[in-house]
C-alpha cells in the first residue's frame, strides 16, 4: 500500500539471496524503454502527440515533487507552484544568455532551474515549515499569493504580462542537434524526467527519506527517537523544490517563454489535482495523475466549455470514493488479480458500467445545455451533444437528461450488490490460496 | 519540581533521585500525575520550575528529540508507532540516529550494514521477526506493545523510561514482557510506570510512589510494603 | 495632510471591519470545528450573487434576511451530506482538498447560473445617501451600515461563544467528540449547526460587502487567500485576534495606497542617488502604493517568522 518503500521486498543484503541487477531494476528498465519508444508509436509520432508527451513529462515531474511532500511527508503545499514558476524563470534568463553567446548546451540549462527551486526551497522553507498541517497549507498559500503578486512588480525579472521568452535553438551545437524539432526537447525531457524520478526514488530510500514517512505518520514518536520533525520537513521541503524548479527549467526550454502563471496558485493548484487524481499512496500514483490531467485538460476544453467544472467533479469523486486516486484503485486489485474469480469481478465492472454511462450522459447533458444558455447565449439554443440535435430552450432535452440521470443511478447502485458480492468470491479466493501455501 | 496547567497543580513539587543501573518503579493511583512525570522528564512538556538532570546535565525546558540523543528514551502508554510503516522500518527508524546516520540523503538505508544488524537484533529480541513486513497498524494490540517497546530500545539508549508497558495485557502475555523488559535492561537504568503491582515488586530495585503530585516515599520494595502512608494512600491495608 | 490621514483611516476601518466579516465566519468554523472550510470565500460569493438576484424581485431588506439564510443552509448541507462523509478525517488534509474541490464547483456553478461576466451589482437605494460630509468628502450611509453590521457580528459572536453553554459544547467536541458525545451532546448536530452559522455569516457578509469588490465568479478566488491570512495573522481560536487583524491589514492597505513614494524617493532625501544601471533599481522604484496588495502576504511572512502563533492566538493546530 505504500510510497516508495516495498514492505514486501526483504533488504537483499541480509537475507542472501542476490537478485540480478536487471531484476532487481527491472521497472526502470521498462520504463527507460517506454519514454525512448513511445514518440515513435503510431498516435504519438506527430507534432501534436510528442508535445503532448512533453507535457506529460514536465508535469510529472513537478506532480512527483509535489508529492515528496504530501504523500510521503504529510505536507499540504497550495503554493509548490512558486519553485517550478521561479525554476523556469531562471531557467529562460538562462536560455536568454545562452541565446546571447553564453556557451551552456541546451540539456543543461534546466539545471538552472533545479538550482533556483533549490535556493527558494531553501529560503521560503526556512520560514514555511516551522508548522505542520492547516498551518502550513495556509502559508503556503500566502507565498504563492506573494510571489505572483511580486512577479507584477518586477517587471526586468518576470517580463510583466508579456513574460520572458528566448529561443532553445539559439544555443551551442550538440552533436549537430539545434532544439527546434519536438522530439529533441522530448528526448531532453525524457532524460531529465527519467533521472528525476530515479533520484526522487532514491531520496525516499535514504534515511531521510525513511524518516519522512516516519514524520507523515507520527511526528511525535519522530521526536522520541531523537529526530527534529521541522529540519526532516525543511529537508524535503528543499528538495521538493529543487525538483519542481527542474520541471520549471523544462517547462522553459519546451515553451520558450514564462509568464506569471507559473508561479501562480492556479497552477499550485493544478499539480494537486494531478497529484492527488493520480494517487498519493504510490511512487507512480504522481506519474499517472499527469499524464491523466494533462491529456484531459488539452482535448477536454476542445469539446466544452465546462471542462473546469468535470474536473472539480472528477477531484471531488476521487476524494470521497477513492481517496488513494487511480494508482490506488488500481493497487487494490493487487491480491485478487491472480485468482480465477477475478474475471468475475472485471464482469461485474462491465455490468455496473452501463448504467454508470447512462447516468452520465444525463449529467453531462444537463451540465452542456446549461453552459450554453449562460455563457454563449450568442451562439443560440441549438446544439449538438452526443452525436444528437437538441434545442435546449424546448423542454424535451432537459427532460431526458433529467430521466436518464436518475434512472441511471438507481440502476448503478442496484449494481453495487453484485460487483461487492464478485469482490468477496474474489477476496475469499485469495485467501484461501495464500493459506494453501502458495507463495504470497 | 512543579508542573502546572493554567490553574491546574499537577506536579506540586516532586523530588526523584534515579541511580545509574537501577530498576526504578513509579506507582501511585489513577490521576497522581505519573504520566505527566513521564512527559515532563522525556520532554514533551517543560517544568513549570524545578530543573531535571540526566547524567549530571540539565534537560528541563530541552526539546524532546534532544533529551533523547542524550540517551533517554521512553514508551507510551497509549501506543505510539508508525502505522504505514513496516515493522522492520518502524525499528530500523528507531536506530538512525543513535547509529550516527543522521540527516543522511547519499546512501539507501537498505545498505547500512549496521542499522540493518540492530534492527534484526532488535525484531529477535522483542519476537517480532516473522512479523516484519507487516504494516505496524494492523498488528494485533500484543503485537504493537511489543513494537512500542522495542522502537524505545532500539536506539541503544542507556536509560529506558517505559510508560505502564503491560496495560492490557492477559497474564501470560505480561509474564513474557516482563522477561523482556528485565533482559533489555540489564546494564541499563530502568524506570517504569506500573499498576499490575506483581510487576512491580517482580522487577524493581527501589519503588517511588506518587501521589496528588508528590512523592511520598522512596525506598526497597520490601519497605514500601510496610510503609503505612503508602498503604493508607493506595495499597490498601492488608 | 491631516485630511488624507483622517479620511484614509475612516476608509480603512471600514475596510477593515468588511473584512472581518468576511473572516469571522471562517475563523468560527476553523476555531471550533479544526475545518479549515476553503470553500468559505465561495458562499460569500454566493450570497453576494443570491442577494442580487433576490434583490432583483423583491427589494434589498428582503435579499437582506434571505441569503445568510440561505447561505446557512447550503453550509448545513456541505456538511451533513458531503463533509461528513469525506474518509479519514484525522489528519484535515481529505477536509481540506474536500473544501477546494467545493471552492471550484461553487465557482462553476456560479458561472452555469449567471455566466462569467461580473453583474451590475451595485449600492442599494435605500443606503446610497450621505451620512455626513468630512473635508470635503461624503460618507455614505452603506459604509455606515456595513461598519455596524460588522461590529454587531463580533459582539454576538463573543457573546455566544464566551458565554453560552452552546458555546462551551462546540469548544470541547472539538477536541474531545467522544467525549462530548458520551455527555449526551449530539455532536454531528452541533458540527453542522456551526458549519451553517459561519456560512451564514458569510452569506451576509457576501449581502452587506459583496458589491465592494466586482462580483464576478472570480469573487471567491480575489478574497479567498486574504481571509486565510487574517486567520492566521489573527492568531487561531482568537476572534477578537480577526478583528485586530482585519483591522490592521484594512488600516495598512488603505494608508499604503496613498503612499506614492518608493525606496528610491527615501534615498533621494537622504541625498543618495539610485542609478538606472544598478541591479536593484526595479526593486527600490516601486511606490509603496504598487505593494498594497502585497501587504496581507507580507504581513503573514512578518508574523510567521516573529511569532507563529499569530497575534492573540491560544494554541497551536
Amino acid at each position: 500500500m505504500n510510497d516508495g518503500s516495498p514492505t514486501t521486498v526483504p533488504p537483499t543484503a541480509l537475507i542472501g539471496v542476490q537478485l540480478r541487477w536487471w531484476e532487481k531494476y527491472k521497472f526502470w528498465l521498462i520504463a527507460a524503454a517506454l519514454l525512448v519508444v513511445l514518440p515513435h508509436i503510431p498516435g504519438l509520432s506527430s507534432g501534436y502527440g510528442r508535445s503532448l508527451l512533453s507535457q506529460m513529462g514536465i508535469t510529472a515531474v513537478f506532480a512527483l515533487s509535489f508529492n515528496l511532500l504530501l504523500g510521503q511527508t504529510g505536507l499540504l503545499s497550495f503554493g509548490h507552484a512558486v519553485y517550478f514558476g521561479l525554476g523556469a524563470y531562471a531557467a529562460i534568463h538562462l536560455l536568454r544568455a545562452v541565446n546571447g553567446g553564453l556557451p551552456i548546451p541546451i540539456p543543461l540549462v534546466p539545471l538552472a532551474g533545479a538550482a533556483a527551486g533549490l535556493v527558494f526551497g531553501i529560503i521560503f522553507g526556512s520560514v514555511t515549515t516551522k508548522k505542520a498541517g492547516t498551518i502550513f497549507a495556509l502559508i503556503t498559500l500566502g507565498v504563492v499569493e506573494l510571489v505572483y503578486a511580486a512577479s507584477f512588480m518586477l517587471h526586468g525579472i518576470f517580463g510583466g504580462d508579456e513574460g520572458v521568452s528566448a529561443n532553445r535553438t539559439g544555443g551551442p551545437r550538440l552533436l549537430g542537434l539545434t532544439f527546434g524539432p519536438q522530439i529533441q526537447i522530448y528526448y531532453v525531457i525524457a532524460f531529465w524526467a527519467f533521472v528525476s524520478a530515479v533520484l526522487m526514488y532514491a531520496f525516499m530510500r535514504t534515511p531521510v527519506g525513511r524518516l519522512c514517512n516516519a514524520v507523515r505518520d507520527n511526528p511525535e514518536r519522530a521526536e522520541f527517537i531523537g529526530y527534529n520533525p521541522q529540519r526532516v520537513r525543511f529537508i524535503v521541503f528543499a528538495v521538493a523544490g529543487m525538483f519542481a524548479g527542474l520541471a520549471g527549467g523544462l517547462l522553459a526550454i519546451n515553451y520558450e517563454i514564462v509568464s506569471a502563471e507559473s508561479v501562480g496558485a492556479l497552477r499550485s493548484a493544478q499539480v494537486l489535482l494531478a497529484a492527488y487524481i493520480g494517487g498519493i499512496g504510490h511512487f507512480i500514483g504522481p506519474i499517472i495523475g499527469a499524464a491523466v490531467l494533462v491529456w484531459l485538460q488539452v482535448n477536454l476544453s476542445d469539446y466544452t466549455s465546462a471542462w473546469l467544472l468535470y474536473f472539480g467533479l472528477f477531484f471531488m469523486a476521487v476524494v470521497l470514493f477513492a481517496p488513494g486516486g487511480l494508482a490506488g484503485l488500481i493497487m487494490m486489485h493487487a491480491p485478487i488479480v491472480r485468482t480465477r474469480a477475478f474475471w468475475g469481478v472485471l464482469a461485474s465492472y462491465a455490468v455496473a458500467l452501463v448504467p454508470a454511462a447512462i447516468m452520465l450522459v444525463g449529467a453531462v447533458l444537463l451540465i452542456e445545455m446549461n453552459y450554453r444558455l449562460s455563457t454563449q447565449p450568442e451562439l443560440g439554443a441549438r446544439m449538438k451533444l452526443f452525436w444528437v440535435d437538441l434545442d435546449a430552450a424546448t423542454p424535451w432535452p432537459w427532460v431526458t437528461a433529467v430521466v436518464l440521470l436518475a434512472a441511471g443511478f438507481y440502476v448503478f447502485r442496484k449494481t453495487w450488490r453484485f460487483v461487492a458480492a464478485a469482490w468477496t468470491r474474489a477476496l475469499d479466493e485469495a485467501k484461501a490460496r495464500f493459506a494453501g501455501g502458495t507463495s504470497p | 519540581m512543579r508542573k502546572n496547567f493554567g490553574p491546574t497543580s499537577i506536579i506540586r513539587g516532586v523530588s526523584l533521585a534515579v541511580h545509574k543501573g537501577e530498576r526504578h518503579a513509579i506507582i501511585g493511583p489513577n490521576g497522581a500525575g505519573k504520566s505527566t512525570l513521564f512527559n515532563l522528564i522525556s520532554g514533551r512538556f517543560a517544568p513549570s520550575s524545578g530543573s531535571i538532570k540526566l547524567k549530571g546535565r540539565e534537560i528541563a525546558g530541552l526539546p524532546a528529540y534532544q533529551i533523547n540523543r542524550r540517551g533517554l528514551s521512553r514508551s507510551f502508554q497509549v501506543t505510539n508507532i508508525f502505522p504505514r510503516l513496516s515493522v522492520y522500518e518502524n525499528i530500523r527508524c528507531a536506530v538512525l540516529w543513535s547509529l550516527g546516520h543522521r540527516y543522511s540523503f547519499w546512501r539507501s538505508a537498505d545498505k547500512l550494514r549496521d542499522a540493518n544488524e540492530l534492527t534484526e537484533k532488535t525484531l529477535e529480541q522483542i519476537k517480532m521477526a516473522a512479523r516484519r513486513h507487516t504494516p505496524a497498524g494492523v498488528l494485533t494490540y500484543a503485537e504493537q506493545r511489543a513494537l512500542e517497546i522495542g522502537i524505545t530500545i532500539a536506539s541503544g539508549a542507556d536509560v529506558l523510561m517505559l510508560d505502564e508497558p503491560t496495560a492490557g495485557m492477559s497474564r501470560s502475555e505480561t509474564e513474557n514482557a516482563v522477561e523482556l523488559i528485565r533482559s533489555v535492561s540489564r546494564g541499563k537504568t530502568l524506570v517504569v510506570v506500573e499498576h499490575d503491582m506483581g510487576v512491580v515488586f517482580n522487577l524493581a530495585d527501589r519503588i517511588s510512589v506518587l501521589v496528588y503530585g508528590e512523592i511520598i516515599a522512596t525506598d526497597v520494595p520490601a519497605r514500601i510494603r510496610e510503609n503505612q502512608a503508602v498503604q493508607a494512600a493506595y495499597l490498601g491495608t492488608a | 495632510m491631516i485630511e488624507v490621514f483622517v479620511s484614509s483611516l475612516l476608509n480603512g476601518v471600514v475596510y477593515g471591519l468588511l473584512l472581518f466579516m468576511l473572516s469571522s465566519g471562517l475563523t468560527l468554523i476553523f476555531s471550533m470545528m479544526g475545518v479549515l472550510n476553503i470553500a468559505h470565500a465561495g458562499v460569500f460569493m454566493l450570497g453576494a450573487y443570491i442577494t442580487y438576484q433576490i434583490g432583483k424581485y423583491a427589494g434589498f431588506w428582503v435579499a437582506l434576511m434571505l441569503a445568510p439564510v440561505l447561505c446557512g443552509l447550503i453550509g448545513a448541507a456541505i456538511e451533513r451530506y458531503g463533509l461528513r462523509f469525506v474518509p479519514n478525517r484525522k489528519s484535515h488534509v481529505p477536509e481540506i482538498l474536500f473544501t477546494f474541490g467545493l471552492l471550484y464547483l461553487i465557482e462553476e456553478l456560479v458561472v452555469m447560473i449567471w455566466g462569467r461576466n461580473p453583474i451590475p451589482a451595485t449600492v442599494p437605494e435605500a443606503l446610497d445617501f450621505p451620512l455626513f460630509t468630512l473635508f470635503g468628502t461624503s460618507y455614505p450611509a452603506y459604509k455606515a451600515f456595513m461598519m455596524a453590521v460588522s461590529i454587531g457580528m463580533f459582539v454576538s459572536l463573543y457573546v455566544a461563544l464566551k458565554r453560552t453553554r452552546i458555546g462551551l459544547v462546540i469548544q470541547a467536541a472539538l477536541t474531545h467528540p467522544q467525549m462530548v458525545a458520551a455527555l449526551g451532546h449530539n455532536v454531528p448536530s452541533v458540527y453542522v449547526l456551526v458549519f451553517a452559522l459561519g456560512s451564514a455569516l458569510a452569506g451576509l457578509a457576501g449581502a452587506i460587502g459583496g458589491f465592494t469588490w466586482l462580483t464576478a465568479p472570480t469573487l471567491a478566488f480575489t478574497v479567498g487567500p486574504i481571509v486565510f491570512v487574517i486567520v492566521i495573522v489573527g492568531g487561531l481560536g482568537s476572534l477578537a485576534g480577526a478583528l485586530i487583524a482585519s483591522m490592521l491589514i484594512g488600516i495598512l492597505q488603505t494608508f499604503a495606497v496613498v503612499v506614492d513614494y518608493s525606496l528610491r524617493d527615501l534615498f533621494a532625501a537622504l541625498g543618495v542617488t539610485v542609478s538606472p544601471s544598478s541591479p536593484l533599481y526595479e526593486l527600490y522604484s516601486i511606490k509603496v502604493a504598487q505593494t498594497a496588495p502585497v501587504i496581507p502576504y507580507l504581513l503573514l511572512v512578518l508574523m510567521l517568522i516573529v511569532r507563529p502563533r499569530g497575534l492573540l492566538g491560544t494554541r497551536d493546530a
